[in-house]
């Protein structure tokens, strides 16, 4: 789960454990290029403000790596070490992670926002990064510089030697890409390609027309070099992709063109060994070009979504491709799915809400176009997208799709209702209600009934009514629409001897002086129906669908609508758009209480007398929850968040929540969950930002993200069993051993042929030192710690090892001079510590 | 990835009756022969001995018909008044018919000797076959007695109805009635069940079930008919019941729901009614004397067709029953799905083809041309689709709209696409004579169909005015209904 403290913004309150609004349901994971790891097992990708790390068998989250303050822009593993990745960020920092055990490493602050990120493997220590130019947004000015990294063993080092290498270029990744060997640096913006040759120190321009007369529109969109030979490959806005070639020259160069993309190429990749150029669009296929021949491709098709980016494995087994709908697809290189990795899909626009699925307690909501997803927050997983317009989609931009306006669940979640609608011209509307029913033996829900055009006009609101099963009431559901009628849809039986069938029909239809119907529910009981047209309120009896009373508060018009709940089912409240919330008494027909409140959003908590009311002033939204009986608020939460909350839903936990503080009592049976404008997922925890983040997850063995088989399971068991047998006797043996063996000067005496060993007096000295055990070691107390530490250094640096093994020689006695001197230390220095162990000594090398 | 997603053709709810296996069942009759007979039809009965012919009382006549003949077999006119309820015998040797003084009701008792009658003189009799006298008269009866009927297990028993709104059940053996139930009408037919617990009588619009076990306990009271209920009967399994009525219809009833599960329409007010044993023939009589014969279709006509050549059974279940041993790998072939020939052109997007395909298929199904139409101005390539076309193309595309522009189901897409074909194709009008034809055929179609909506509506002002003078209770649930039955109303007006 994604977690993220906005202490800042909620810190007004004086509670001893302040209430917090963490975001949850992930972040974008398409948000940059994702990258392999050497090995092809995992797949690295930016997610929001952390790096992810997926198993590429699996499609488990392996590790999180987080540290980044603003959202991640670029990873790129470390070319010198494969196990290593740096990756780049809006705060400005280039930070270095060891992604297999998710430790940062180091972090170089560069103190620009950085929108790109590019390591060669020919320069060690010079990397090239995209920065807005003088620091300001304006324009949209980039630049492509080259920053140096010092080699200081510090854990933040501050790196600000820049040089400028290309001045005014795209902010993409993707528009900038370096050649063969990082002999060039090919960059598109607008309508030109630069190519800067590093070693001549020469930039050549080409231009294209903007169009041409076959209407073609030459825009860039992405570059990608060839990695053998020179070859630049560029993608433009009407779905051409220019081959480019001699282009150190800057008259005779030439390009071909392959053409198959209707629409805008969104990225481009060249297979590892450059024989095959993949690209993807809106179309979402993906396109394998072989040879950069136009006869010779192959396709992908149906990938659910536009593909943003493309990247390839550094071993060619696998491709990617993350896509807009929140997904990053794996593939083999035959062009078969091979994994799909999933997170919640964020729409432009959640239009059926935030709706709860009473069997799974999973979150409902716009998922894929004309799907609808099912996400579990427990798990922050995808569970499955039920398909609802059940039509191909035609992947083209601008063309009118059909949308899924509206979803709801009956109470015990047997029955779904679902209202999808295409609208063309604001006069044609096509209209369509659904209903689902769960089939026990497929664990899905399947196609009930189809009803064309429910309302004449838009649906504006449907509810079920919540009758229990062992009530034996017939299901039903009721529909507003702007037609002004309501409807009341009932089960009915229609079979006949031969085979049983059941299906909906319409029962009744209302209407209130032909105003609008703009919202419905029904009382918790299901005995009472209130509907709201425009400013009035009706309630209608459900037995007989007689119209009881009508209640208004002028001139407002009622924008949500709900009854209260367990002992305030009696109350009835609503809110209208001149920013009142009114509460009325069902019993006396009055209006109970009124308040002045500008109300977004009202959500009822089903397990409690609960509500929560989201209103909003000039600027940030404020939570209330109350009790209708009481118009004071118990909870007052301001500036929950800066933008408009578009709705809000209660989610049962599954066990309640142990909550000290008495004011957030509220939230100890259900969560509230609430979307705002911009399509964040928002939750409140009361728990602090350290608690929440569980260590023990980010030290999830390598192994364990590996498939389970039998053979693993009894593998596994014999190297436990080993390992603890081990682990007794090391405490004593080991430390010796280790250490003698382990020094290369033994091994090098031990292993080199006599004649060409140099004299024995030269080699005395080594040997000697190399078999002493320091003094300090002897301590009893510390010997266990050494050992961790040397076994840990054994894994990390096994390369460096041999020439560093006499420098850390020299410094081990002074560490261990200061341990002696406090002999009981406590955790946070023991970490201290670990850390100055683990820190790059290099720079010891170069004295 | 997911896979091609065909069309959906949108299924329409069929308007009218459903298919069950009864409307199967009943209507599989051969078309009605008609004979005229020479007065009101008022009693039809089948021998119960094969050839099963049967005994029609017309007038002041009876003939007798046999299964397949058109003309009668036998004719018995030595009536001086009109005959009433020639009736057969168990063995189908004798026959019985009322005349003079108005006896509108006779029937055998179950031992063959003895005959029920009951007349306009309100009695009801029993007489002794072989001394041809009178055994016992019953005058309990306040009005006419126009129907009756015998027990079929028990020799002694006997129901008449009257028009004195009584069913009385009578025994040989006592003097008086034994039961009476009141129905609340002028009762015009009344039936026994074969077994005996369940008497059916029907006057006025109703027909009426009694449990006679439970002591004449009403069981169901059916209204189903919009005018008198004039004659019952029995299907020969005895799970329907059937009622003939002067609004035209015979009625089939399940008699286990009592609900109507089918209903014949036929041109004159039906007075009499009588199934074939095995409902081989379904024979109904009306007041304006025609005799209306219905013969079940023989099933045998399909097999006279040579059957096609085809691949042997086996040659579908070779392997299929094939039991994988334990040691065997299991491969699973992936299924493939047959898409139709309209969606493999969809699915590589050849717009025109498809159009053209589904247009090819001789309109037999409109549904599927029209979701093609849908599916294409979803994908916004409808236009496409549509321009382009040479004479024949366009005639058959045009055809397709004449045909169906109008009907309801269909008529938002036609519409769309009949406004695309005219602006497409508005530059090269005048060029073919067929083309123009055909859009003045559609033209003139509009044209008439504006004016019936506009009619339509007329009406439907009409009726929301009636009813808001009528209904000021119920104002609102009436609505749900209003649509509804304006419809019909209108469905009436119009067909008459």
């Amino acid at each position: 789960m994604r977690v993220r403290g906005r202490r800042s913004r909620s810190g007004k309150m004086v509670a001893p454990q302040p209430l917090r609004v963490v975001r949850c349901g992930g972040s974008k994971l398409s948000g940059a290029r994702a990258a392999f790891s050497a090995d092809a097992k995992y797949l690295l990708c930016a997610s929001g403000d952390y790096v992810k790390v997926y198993s590429t068998a699996t499609e488990k989250c392996v590790h999180i790596l987080q540290g980044h303050t603003n959202l991640v822009t670029g990873i790129q593993l470390n070319p010198q070490n494969h196990m290593q990745l740096y990756s780049c960020s809006l705060d400005g920092t280039i930070k270095l992670w060891d992604f297999t055990d998710g430790i940062l490493i180091k972090t170089f602050v560069v103190g620009y926002k950085l929108f790109a990120f590019y390591m060669l493997a020919g320069s060690e220590d010079s990397v090239f990064i995209i920065i807005p130019k003088n620091d300001e947004d304006f324009l949209d000015w980039f630049q492509l510089v080259s920053v140096k990294l010092p080699k200081t063993p510090d854990q933040e080092v501050e790196a600000k030697e820049l040089s400028l290498i290309l001045d005014d270029i795209g902010q993409w990744p993707k528009c900038t890409a370096f050649g063969r060997e990082g002999e060039y640096v090919a960059s598109v913006r607008g309508l030109h390609l630069l190519v800067y040759f590093f070693k001549k120190k020469k930039i050549n321009r080409f231009s294209l027309s903007a169009t041409s007369k076959k209407g073609a529109n030459n825009y860039f969109t992405c570059v990608a070099c060839h990695p053998k030979e020179d070859c630049i490959a560029s993608g433009h806005k009407d779905g051409k992709i220019r081959l480019w070639r001699n282009f150190n020259h800057k008259r005779e160069y030439t390009f071909s063109t392959l053409h198959w993309h209707h629409d805008v190429v969104m990225d481009l990749a060249f297979s590892v060994e450059g024989t095959s150029l993949l690209s993807g669009g809106v179309e979402s296929v993906l396109v394998q070009w072989r040879d950069g021949s136009d006869y010779k491709k192959e396709f992908l098709p149906r990938l659910g979504s536009t593909i943003e980016h493309i990247s390839a494995s550094p071993d060619g087994t696998f491709y990617c491709t993350s896509h807009t709908e929140n997904k990053i697809i794996i593939i083999h290189s035959s062009l078969s799915v091979s994994a799909v990795i999933q997170g919640l899909v964020k729409g432009s626009d959640v239009k059926t809400g935030l709706v709860v699925d009473p069997r799974t307690k999973a979150l409902v909501l716009n998922g894929k176009p004309g799907h609808l997803q099912f996400y579990c927050l427990q798990t922050d997983k995808q569970l499955y997208n039920l398909d609802i317009v059940q039509q191909e989609y035609i992947h083209q931009i601008g063309l009118n799709q059909v949308d899924l306006v509206k979803a709801a669940f009956s109470a015990q979640g047997n029955w779904l209702a679902t209202v999808e609608q295409r609208e063309e011209k604001e006069v044609e509307l096509e209209l369509q209600m659904k209903l689902w029913n769960y089939d026990e033996q497929t664990q899905s829900f399947t196609l009930n009934t189809r009803i064309n055009m429910p309302h004449e006009d838009h649906v504006t609101a449907l509810c079920f009514r919540d009758t229990d099963e062992l009530e034996d009431g017939t299901p039903t559901l009721v529909t507003a629409g702007n037609d002004g009628r309501f409807k009341v849809w009932v089960l009915v039986n229609d079979s006949d001897s031969e085979k049983p069938s059941m299906g909906w029909s319409c029962d009744f239809v209302g209407s209130y002086h032909n105003y609008p119907a703009t919202n419905c529910c029904f009382s918790e009981d299901g005995s009472l129906l209130a509907v709201s047209f425009e400013e009035t309120v009706t309630v209608w009896n459900s037995d007989t669908w007689d119209l009881i009373c009508t209640f208004c508060h002028p001139p407002g018009r009622i924008q949500n609508l709900c009854f209260g709940r367990l002992s305030c089912s009696k109350y009835l409240l609503g809110t209208t758009d001149c920013g009142f919330l009114c509460c009325w008494n069902l019993l006396s027909c009055a209006l109970e209480w009124s308040a002045q409140l500008n109300v977004m959003v009202l959500q009822p908590d089903p397990l409690s007398e609960n509500i929560a009311a989201v209103s909003r002033l000039l600027e940030g939204s404020d939570l209330f929850v109350f009790k209708p009986n009481e118009p004071r608020p118990f909870c007052i939460q301001r500036n929950v968040c800066r933008e408009r909350v578009q709705c809000a839903v209660f989610i049962p936990r599954d066990v309640p929540d142990s909550i000290g503080s008495e004011k957030h009592q509220w939230l100890s049976r259900s969560q509230l969950y609430f979307l705002t404008e911009t399509q964040d997922l928002l939750t409140f925890s009361t728990k602090s930002a350290e608690e929440r983040l569980t260590p023990s997850s980010r030290q999830l063995a390598v192994e364990e993200s590996l498939p389970m088989t039998p053979f693993s399971l009894l593998l596994g068991k014999h190297r436990h069993q080993q390992q603890s047998k081990e682990n007794a006797d090391l405490d004593t043996a080991v430390v010796q051993s280790h250490l003698a063996q382990g020094s290369p000067a033994v091994k090098e005496l031990l292993h080199t042929s006599a004649h060409v060993l140099p004299s024995a007096s030269f080699l005395c000295s080594i040997f000697i030192n190399s078999v002493l055990i320091s003094k300090e070691n002897k301590s009893a107390g510390e010997v266990v710690d050494v050992v961790e530490m040397d076994s840990e250094k054994a894994e990390d640096e096994s390369d460096e090892d041999l020439e560093l093994t006499e420098m850390e020689q020299d410094i081990n006695p002074t560490e261990f001079l200061g341990e002696i001197t406090e002999i009981k230390l406590s955790k946070s220095q023991e970490k201290q510590l670990r850390k100055i162990r683990r820190m790059d000594y290099s720079w010891v090398a170069a004295l | 990835m997911a896979n091609y997603k065909p069309v959906v053709v949108q299924s329409f709810p069929k308007l009218g009756e459903k298919i069950t296996q009864d409307t199967l069942y009943w209507k599989s009759y051969k078309t009605p022969v008609q004979i005229k007979e020479f007065g009101a039809v008022n009693k039809i009965d089948f021998s119960p001995i094969p050839p099963h012919n049967y005994a029609v009382t017309a007038s002041s006549r009876i003939h007798i018909y046999g299964r397949y003949s058109l003309e009668p077999i036998k004719t018995f006119s030595r009536f001086k008044d009109a005959a009433y309820c020639a009736t057969y015998r168990d063995d189908g040797k004798l026959l019985v018919a009322g005349s003079e003084e108005a006896v509108h009701v006779v029937d055998f008792l179950t031992d063959k000797y003895r005959i029920v009658s009951g007349a306009d003189d309100y009695t009801s009799k029993l007489w002794d076959i072989p001394s041809a006298t009178e055994i016992v008269s019953y005058s309990e009866h306040m009005d006419y007695v126009r129907c009756g009927c015998t027990s079929k297990l028990n020799t002694d028993l006997f129901v008449t109805g009257s028009y004195d709104h009584t069913v009385k059940i009578f025994d040989v053996r006592t003097e008086k009635s034994v039961m009476t139930v009141e129905h609340g009408q002028p009762v015009e037919s009344v039936l026994l069940f074969p077994s005996g617990g369940l008497l059916v009588s029907a006057g006025g619009r109703y027909v009426k079930v009694w449990d006679i076990l439970k002591g004449g306990q009403l069981l169901v009271s059916l209204k189903n008919h919009h005018k008198t209920v004039t004659c019952l009967c029995l299907s020969s399994s005895g799970q329907r019941l059937l009622s003939g009525s002067l609004d035209r219809h015979v009625k089939v009833y399940s008699t286990a729901s009592y609900k109507v599960v089918h209903s014949f329409d036929y041109a004159a007010s039906i007075l009499s009614l009588a199934l074939a044993p095995e409902d081989e023939t379904i024979v109904v009589g009306m007041t304006n004397g025609v005799l209306n014969v219905k013969n079940r279709k023989r099933e045998e006509s399909k097999e006279r067709f040579p059957k096609k050549k085809r691949p042997g059974y086996r040659t579908f279940v070779k392997g299929r029953n094939y039991m994988p041993k334990q040691e065997d790998f299991f491969v699973s072939k992936p299924v493939r799905s047959h898409l139709r020939k309209y969606d493999r052109l969809l699915k590589s997007f050849q717009v025109t083809k498809a159009l053209d395909v589904v247009l090819e298929a001789r309109n037999r199904t409109p549904e599927i041309t029209v979701a093609v139409m849908q599916e294409l101005n979803r994908r916004g390539t409808l236009q496409n689709a549509l321009a382009g076309r040479d004479e024949t193309q366009l005639s058959v595309l045009l055809a397709f709209l004449i045909r169906y522009v109008v009907e309801p189901r269909f008529a938002p897409m036609l519409i769309k696409v009949a406004e695309m074909i005219i602006d497409i194709y508005l530059p090269v009008v005048g060029q073919s004579a067929v083309i123009d034809k055909q859009f003045l055929r559609l033209q003139e179609i509009i044209e008439k169909e504006i004016d019936y909506q506009a009619e339509l509506l007329e009406v439907l002002g009409m009726m929301d005015t009636l009813f808001a003078t009528m209904a000021k209770k119920k104002a609102t649930s009436l609505e749900e209904n209003k649509t509804n039955g304006i419809l019909r109303i209108l469905e009436k007006a119009t067909s008459n």
